[in-house]
């Protein structure tokens, strides 16, 4: 049932991608085809592509384990875009630039700091997909009994056709498809499980006030420094950066963050309330070392039967849905980077770029084996946060930016952030003090500050287009002219 | 205890190095003491691959850089000849925008590197635009000694007594080479090099480097003056789509006014707001959500005088709409379809105006099934050798390779009698564009 489950996914995610540009609408009236994508369903598009294994697994996995504590992480992944809507949306809508290196280069007229921003663009990238491969193999694993590698292999082959076969280009409609399949993955069982639960009368167990896997509660330290990292984190995220370019202008760019957050504290209920379940009905898989793996079991468990496995499978089919949907706009956006800054741009030099872009993470997940896919997205968001958010909000709202600030400041983070995650890892999980294991609150301050004091030191450096930019960033454009 | 040293190394790359404290055990930069038992984690073991392929990727090239640079530099003579060019190169694409601060700025490091002496300085006829190396206090003053030079256009030489005269307090510079900048027969600007004497080297040298900063600011206007050319060239497109056009809409509506008044009036509407979008005066740029709406109206016009003949199918994916382009270029592509490919043809023929996604960039295709073009000819009028039919599909060829670079002319699958299918592939990413 599982198998089928993935395979159905599989398929129909890749015919949908061969074929997605029937999608785009044939018609002999220019009315009807020149309109652009309304706010709602670019929201929907951006929620499919956010939403990735850490979200669909991890969330509910890290609330079993750790109780109130891992609540922190779905308000950071949605409050993020409150940060995004009142800091980058609009502004980043308006430079004109389609990538992150490339809004760098425009504002600081520097090819250096481009260099620098696509690296940082492209490690960002490869640190996001690992989690979701991982979290491809965990399903695989625990719903078919098949090894590990053989459900990131098959994330990364049907990535592999749909975006080197030239399919995945109207892509916004397949994403906000995504977004609704991954919510009725999730809401669906949710409800069923409700209701037999409410038929057997279970009892509700009291409870429980230690964390079943016996995890120490977190420190305030934890918490503040893991919401820095979450709410700064989102605001570099390349694939959805890109996905405001579907938007006609700034004011729809703000619009759509509006419904996506709406969109996205709908969902974040469900996986905290498969979490909620799981503790009280479910504690021995924190024991077992399978927390990630509760919103997959717990369906087959509490309902049982023929139901239970359908219900199975269609959790299943959410989550890889999730991986594919998250990894193929990842894919999409770092092969437009690396094509653009070493190949030349050319068709073949995307879909060699796609190739490169997803291999190389795939051969970092099969080396590695996560044992939180929230926990590890959350340094991914820790990196993006020392990185490329400082230059992206100094480069928006601060004049006196200039291009040595820039690398000044991004080395400076992505040395601390990268060297607290390999110590992090070197230590191990028991050995590592919380400063280290939750680097965002010092690195993310330390990257800003090298930021503003190199710029001021080398304020000689600003560009001569400074004024020109900063006013094609901060005035409103001219309406996107589509009625008659 | 912690040792770090950065020191340069022969190619100008940093080589760290780091040490071991006395007991044998690794100690990090931050003064962290790694644990002698490691934690037998699969991601530390990559850590530590990419760490040591990392380190042996970076002695090899040091040790790559180092051997070239005892083999293949040569002789002193052919070192000097190659660190003059390099930093006439280096130089000459820091003017390539003409004369001014910025570029003034980067350049003059080069140059005072070139001449060897300790200060020099770039001006025009304005003012200093750029100062290197020592006795900056002397800047303003710059342009009062340079003041002969700039009007009379000959290089003058002041020795340590001119200079008292104009800068009481000049310090260790006791001498100062100015050489003029020539345009044309016009003088644009100096080069002045300060050292502690002149002799005829400097002299020599330092009007061979205003020469030559003068070949540099020429190329720059031929820059500027090719864009203007393009300009022109666009001014002359949009004249040219009138005449033929509004001649043939004119006869259309006219033809329209006693047998269907309102259908007559709506289309001078559509026909006033076409002529006000193709003559606007502001802005290279639109967005292909505008310049569909005009192709909307052309269509709407041409349809008026050819009836059912000119069918239109459009597959646009929305995601595109925003994209930048520039103005009046899919416009030309379409009336070439109309005029030239189903003119001609028997019967109705069928437009097809798509436009995808595809990566980084937004490719915008026109199909039409008419009569198609002879591909020879085609390529000779796109090349400019010949006049033909399609001077816009040579204009709209030209702009995009000047805006886009080489890489982004015109597709044009063609043959006789077999249709033709025009490409376009424009960037998406244009923030120095404005819509």
């Amino acid at each position: 049932m599982g198998i089928a489950a993935v395979a159905a996914v599989s398929v129909a995610t890749a015919v949908i991608g061969f074929y997605g540009l029937r999608i785009s609408r044939t018609t002999g009236d220019f009315y009807v085809a020149s309109r652009t994508v309304p706010p709602w369903w670019n929201a929907s598009a951006i929620g499919g592509e956010y939403l990735s294994a850490a979200s669909f697994l991890g969330v509910a996995g890290l609330i079993l384990l750790s109780g109130t504590d891992a609540l922190w992480y779905p308000v950071g992944y949605t409050a993020g875009y409150l940060m995004l809507l009142l800091f980058v949306a609009a502004p980043l809508r308006r430079s004109g630039a389609y990538t992150i290196p490339d809004f760098t280069e425009a504002r600081l007229d520097s090819r250096a700091v481009r260099r620098v921003t696509s690296l940082a663009v492209v490690v960002v990238g490869w640190l996001y997909i690992v989690p979701q491969l991982h979290g491809a193999a965990l399903t695989i694993r625990t719903t078919t009994g098949l090894p590990s590698w053989a459900g990131s292999t098959a994330v990364v082959v049907v990535v592999c056709l749909t975006v080197v076969a030239g399919g995945m280009r109207s892509i916004t409609f397949v994403q906000a498809f995504q977004f609704w399949l991954k919510l009725t993955a999730l809401a669906v069982p949710l409800i069923f499980i409700l209701l037999v639960l409410a038929e057997d009368g279970a009892p509700a167990l009291p409870a429980v006030a230690t964390n079943p896997g016996g995890a120490n509660p977190a420190s305030p330290y934890q918490s503040i420094s893991l919401l820095v990292a979450l709410l700064f984190g989102t605001l570099g995220l390349p694939h959805v950066l890109v996905r405001f370019y579907t938007n006609p202008d700034g004011q729809s760019a703000r619009r759509t963050t509006l419904i996506v957050l709406g969109l996205l504290s709908v969902f974040y209920l469900f996986p905290t309330a498969y979490g909620l379940a799981g503790r009280l009905f479910a504690p021995d898989l924190a024991r077992a070392g399978q927390a990630d793996a509760l919103v997959l079991l717990l369906p087959g468990r509490l309902v049982g039967g023929p139901a239970g496995e359908l219900l199975s499978a269609l959790v299943v089919a959410g989550a890889f849905a999730a991986f594919l949907s998250t990894t193929s706009g990842l894919v999409v956006s770092l092969a437009g980077v690396i094509s653009q800054d070493v190949l030349g741009g050319s068709v073949r030099g995307f879909r060699v770029a796609a190739l490169v872009s997803i291999t190389v993470p795939l051969g970092l997940a099969l080396m590695t084996d996560s044992l939180a896919l929230a926990g590890s997205v959350g340094l991914v968001f820790a990196f993006t946060a020392s990185t490329i958010c400082p230059v992206l909000l100094l480069g928006i709202w601060w004049r006196g930016l200039t291009d040595a600030g820039a690398i000044a400041g991004m080395v400076t983070g992505g040395l601390l952030c990268g060297g607290a995650m390999v110590a992090g890892t070197v230590l191990g999980v028991a050995g590592t003090p919380p400063w280290l294991a939750q680097p965002a609150a010092w690195t993310v301050p330390a990257a800003f500050t090298v930021m503003v004091l190199t710029s001021r030191a080398t304020s000689s450096r600003m560009p001569r287009t400074i004024t020109r930019v900063m006013t094609r960033l901060h005035t409103p454009e001219r309406p996107l002219v589509t009625e008659r | 205890m912690t040792v770090i040293t950065v020191r340069r190394g022969g190619a100008g790359i940093p080589v760290v190095a780091l040490f071991r404290s006395a007991n044998g055990v690794a100690v990090a930069p931050n003064g962290t003491r790694y644990a002698g038992s490691m934690p037998d984690s699969p991601l530390y073991s990559v850590a530590a691959v990419a760490v040591i392929a990392l380190a042996v990727a970076v002695v090899v090239a040091v040790g790559l850089k180092v051997l070239r640079s005892f083999r293949e530099l040569g002789t002193d003579a052919e070192r000097a000849t190659y660190n003059t060019l390099h930093a006439a190169s280096k130089a000459g694409r820091h003017l390539r925008t003409g004369l001014n601060p910025a570029g003034a700025a980067k350049a003059s490091r080069q140059l005072r590197g070139l001449l060897g002496c300790d200060a020099l300085a770039i001006l025009d006829v304005s003012g200093v635009l750029a100062w290197d190396g020592t006795a900056e206090e002397l800047r303003p003053g710059l342009m009062a000694l340079a003041a002969d030079v700039l009007s009379s256009g000959r290089t003058q030489v002041f020795n340590a007594a001119d200079l008292q005269l104009h800068f009481p307090k000049s310090g260790s510079v006791a001498a100062a080479v100015v050489a003029p900048v020539r345009s044309g027969a016009r003088v644009v600007g100096a080069v002045a090099a300060f050292a502690p004497q002149a002799g005829a080297g400097l002299v020599r040298a330092t009007t061979e480097v205003a020469d030559w900063v003068a070949a540099q600011v020429e190329l720059a206007e031929l820059d500027a003056s090719r864009t203007l050319l393009m300009e022109a060239e666009v001014r002359a497109l949009r004249a040219q789509i009138s005449p033929h056009f509004i001649y043939n809409s004119l006869n259309a509506i006219a033809s329209f006014i006693n047998t269907d008044p309102a259908r007559a009036r709506e289309l001078v509407v559509e026909f006033a707001d076409f002529t006000r979008y193709s003559f606007r005066r502001h802005g290279d740029f639109t967005t292909l959500a505008e310049e569909l709406r005009c192709i909307d109206r052309y269509l709407l016009l041409e349809r008026a005088r050819f009836g059912e003949r000119v069918q239109v199918s459009l597959r646009i994916a929305p995601e595109v709409l925003s994209t930048v382009i520039p103005f009046l270029s899919l416009q030309p592509l379409v009336e070439n379809a109309v005029r030239h490919g189903l003119e001609a043809k028997e019967g109705p023929g069928h437009i097809t105006i798509s436009a995808n996604d595809s990566g980084a960039f937004a490719e915008v295709t026109i199909e039409d099934d008419g009569v198609g073009m002879d591909p020879v000819q085609l390529q000779s009028m796109l090349a400019g050798h010949v006049d033909g039919e399609h001077v816009g599909l040579r204009n709209v060829d030209a702009r995009l390779r000047q805006v886009y670079g080489d890489d982004h002319g015109l597709v044009i699958e063609t043959a006789p009698g077999e249709g033709t299918l025009i490409t376009m592939r424009v960037p998406k990413s244009q923030p120095d564009h404005d819509a």
